[in-house]
């Protein structure tokens, strides 16, 4: 662990964002198992593909290169098509179950 | 300065995303998520993604986000109710939860402790102009790629929503 002295001198260590990065996919993980709203659920997953745009980012910084943010760019682009098909799904879902507890989708588990 | 705009937007980035996994209503969760994308894009934009910070603001936080809060209203989501989990999920979610998270900093410590520093200025490489270029030489084919995987997302969309024919 670097000493107060030379972050404050140097800048922030890049394993620092990394480890945020970790604690934001952590959490966005324990959302998708804990919660029943299938929306939470949905924005759980968001919230990791958010978490790892952040190390992507803070890799392109350590490389000094710009193909990680590339990268993110093209995660963002299969989000957005992700988020427009899985909020359909759920519409579609929604008008045929009228729930959106996901304990109650179960169709195909017996 | 940098440690002090560090400290403050990882601050306000995970208590949002403690707040998008434990609120009950979907709309906070919603809302507590654009938190989360903004702080984000702050982070960026210190790292030296101008152009990914923006996208971040009007793509992530405008555009999906909206998407989403349309949903809630539409479907009229309220309160998830509370109700009884198994008592390993009770006893073991969050100790593991930690036990994860604590393998992974304790990786990311020991690989990569040396990686350098991020200070504000050091890297100037992500403009519009460089993520264009790199675009549209270096990643020419998925970029067009791309476009056909937001076609098909949006026929799919299209057919999966539309009214039931008879």
């Amino acid at each position: 662990m670097p000493d107060a002295l030379a972050v404050l001198h140097n800048g922030v260590p890049i394993s620092w964002y990394l480890m945020l990065s970790a604690v934001l996919f952590a959490l966005g993980v324990a959302g998708f198992l804990f919660r029943r709203n299938i929306i939470t659920v949905f924005m759980c997953i968001e919230l990791m593909l958010n978490a790892v745009n952040l190390s992507f980012i803070a890799f392109a910084n350590v490389h000094k290169q710009v193909s990680g943010q590339i990268f993110v760019f093209f995660v963002m682009v299969v989000a957005a098509a992700e988020a427009a098909v899985g909020l359909a799904i759920i519409l579609t879902v929604f008008k045929n179950r009228s729930t959106l507890n996901i304990d109650e989708i179960s169709t195909l588990k017996n | 300065m940098d440690l002090f705009f560090f400290v403050l937007f990882a601050t306000v980035a995970v208590l949002s995303a403690i707040s998008v996994v434990v609120q009950r209503h979907p709309i906070a969760s919603a809302l507590s998520l654009v938190g989360v994308m903004a702080s984000l894009a702050v982070l960026y934009l210190a790292l030296g993604a101008e152009f990914v910070a923006m996208v971040q603001i009007i793509v992530y936080a405008g555009a999906v986000m909206v998407l989403f809060v349309f949903v809630i209203m539409l479907l009229n989501a309220g309160a998830e109710e509370r109700r009884g989990r198994s008592l390993t999920a009770h006893l073991l979610g969050v100790p593991v939860l930690i036990a994860f998270l604590g393998l992974i900093c304790y990786f990311v410590q020991r690989e990569f402790a040396n990686a350098g520093f991020m200070k504000f200025g050091n890297f100037t490489g992500g403009s519009a102009q460089s993520i264009g270029l790199a675009l549209f030489t270096d990643y020419l084919l998925p970029f067009e790629i791309t476009s056909v995987l937001i076609l098909i997302a949006i026929l799919g969309a299209i057919v999966l929503a539309r009214k039931e024919m008879d």
